[in-house]
């Protein structure tokens, strides 16, 4: 990007160069990948419900994501590029923002902000570590007490029946409920989509979609740990 | 009523600064927070001390010259309103207040509560206007606008430039007034033709100057003091990536056939640079 390009022949590429280099249009690629992994963890909770239906269900449900190799690969692609946009984009912002305001305030009160919407960094590294955790967990297993490739039911039980696995789980999932909190309706407003008339929707939209997601998720580790499940 | 102050006082950018504490008795609850601010000025200069600078002009909330944040709230107190606006009555008795100036890398501190906001004047200066043609007077009614466009440009066309929305802002972006002020053109047929162009300038105007990024907080909405709706900003957004992607062929034609303006620069590597 050293030269100046016409708009009319600017090629593709370029045009997403362009769209990473302005703050506006990083924050639409962050909607657009954050997009992606809202989908991808709302589809994993509702699999992961198969829990409750007993071993051999879930067991059953992971074999049949990795029937065909070529889409698992596919997909694990996708999500990493995904991932790694999304976050790199939050700390490039993030830094930025460092610097947009190197003396601070004595003295700050929000007047209207959420918390969640001004810890936005701190909820997304925790998702990115706990994701590192989790594949050392319950995909590669090196981090699980018992693990065995296959046996999927057994190793979230052996994982999840410890105090400190549960805990790092529930914790991850209230974290998770946070950046949703905010980044659902955050993602309308920078991809442009947003209003004054929808903006009350959006914002319940929002909500309801963290309280489900850390719900839903967190029920697997709390019923193991109570014992309800095992 | 009395009231204690803990002011700012820097003498010039370079000065590390810090806050001085002041005390004034005798306020009248219906002095304006400026008269206040006189008033303490006044007992300053006859004891012969430096009387606290802070900008003014109108002192009824049209001007957007005064500001700053009142124990922590850009403005103060008191919502749709400047500072100017802001009377004694909404404070009590004995409060103990903290004055400090806006605070952004693009708002260098000049002189106690005074940071120079002529970076906001760059924003407007490379896209907030539209081009046209002088000459004989045009008949007022020949380019019709409808009503409820009509009162969203005048909406957003009511920001009058103060800075409270960088101030207020955790990540001192200047997208409400940038919003504000790409929305209120982008309304109107008059400012079709360079819509895009002036999207993209001035959002890659005030990010040269060293403004934050907008992150959905909201704040801004909430202290404004005219009024200015958060949706300018989805506004700005969905005209930047549109012009970034070059969504229409018949935007991108137009674009390209613009004079090449030293403000509407489109699509150029460099975003224009900060004057010195
Ligand atoms: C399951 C994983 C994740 C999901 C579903 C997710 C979702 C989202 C969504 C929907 C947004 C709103 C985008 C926008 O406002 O345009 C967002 C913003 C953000 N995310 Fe994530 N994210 C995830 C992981 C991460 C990670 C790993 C980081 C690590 C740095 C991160 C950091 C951020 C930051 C800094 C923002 C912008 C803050 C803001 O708009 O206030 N996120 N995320
Ligand atoms: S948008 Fe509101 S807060 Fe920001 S400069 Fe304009 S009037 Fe002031
Ligand atoms: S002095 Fe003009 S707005 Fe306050």
């Amino acid at each position: 990007m050293s030269t100046s390009v016409s708009p009319v022949s600017a090629p593709r590429a370029t045009r997403l160069g362009a769209l990473w280099n302005s703050a506006v249009g990083k924050k639409a690629l962050m909607a657009v990948t954050g997009i992606v992994l809202f989908l991808f963890v709302l589809v994993h909770m509702i699999g992961n419900l198969q829990v409750f239906q007993g071993a051999e269900k879930i067991n059953h449900y992971a074999e049949l994501l990795r029937i065909s190799l070529p889409f698992l690969w596919f997909t694990r692609i996708v999500l990493l590029v995904a991932v790694f946009v999304h976050a790199l984009a939050g700390i490039e912002l993030w830094m930025e923002r460092q610097r947009a305001r190197p003396v601070g305030y004595q003295d700050y009160r929000p007047v209207v902000s959420s918390t969640a919407s001004r810890t936005m960094i701190w909820s997304g590294l925790l998702i990115l570590g706990f994701v590192v955790y989790h594949l050392l967990d319950l995909t590669i297993g090196v981090v699980n007490p018992r693990f065995e490739h296959g046996q999927v039911f057994a190793n979230i039980v052996a994982s999840l029946s410890r105090a400190v696995g549960a805990t790092i789980y529930v914790v991850a999932m209230v974290g998770l409920g946070f950046h949703l909190w905010h980044g659902l309706y955050s993602m309308f407003q920078s991809l442009g989509l947003s209003n004054r008339g929808i903006s009350p929707t959006i914002q319940k939209f929002a909500i309801g979609f963290a309280v489900l997601l850390t719900l839903g998720f967190s029920a697997v580790p709390l019923a193991v740990i109570l014992g309800f499940v095992g | 009523m009395r009231i204690t102050l803990d002011i700012w006082r820097q003498k010039n950018p370079r000065d590390p600064g810090r806050f001085e504490r002041f005390e004034v008795p005798n306020i009248n609850e219906h002095m304006s927070f400026l008269e206040m601010l006189d008033v303490l000025n006044q007992q300053l200069v006859s004891e012969g001390k430096e009387p606290v600078a802070f900008d003014s002009d109108c002192r009824e909330g049209i001007c957007g010259m005064c500001g700053f944040l009142i124990n922590g709230e850009a403005h103060g107190p008191l919502r749709n309103a400047t500072v100017c606006q802001t009377h004694m009555r909404h404070f009590k008795d004995g409060d103990v207040l903290r004055l400090e100036p806006w605070r952004a890398a693009a708002f260098p501190v000049l002189r106690d509560l005074i940071v120079d906001r002529s970076a906001l004047d760059r924003i407007i200066a490379s896209g907030g206007y539209t081009s046209t043609r002088t000459g004989s007077a045009a008949e007022a009614n020949q380019i019709l606008v409808s009503k409820p466009y009509a009162d969203k440009a005048m909406e957003a066309a009511a920001c009058i430039g103060c800075g409270a929305c960088v101030a207020s802002c955790p990540n001192a972006a200047a997208a409400l007034f940038t919003g504000a002020k790409i929305a209120h053109l982008a309304h109107l047929p008059q400012g079709q033709p360079e819509r895009m162009a002036r999207a993209l300038s001035m959002t890659s105007q005030a990010h040269a100057e060293g403004f934050g990024h907008c992150t959905t907080i909201g704040e801004c909405e909430a202290v404004c003091p005219a009024g200015i709706k958060l949706e300018v900003i989805s506004m700005m957004n969905k005209d930047v990536i549109k012009a970034t992607l070059g969504g229409r062929a018949s935007e991108m034609q137009t674009l390209a056939a613009l004079p090449p303006s030293a403000a509407m620069r489109f699509f150029e590597s460099e975003p224009p640079k900060k004057e010195q």
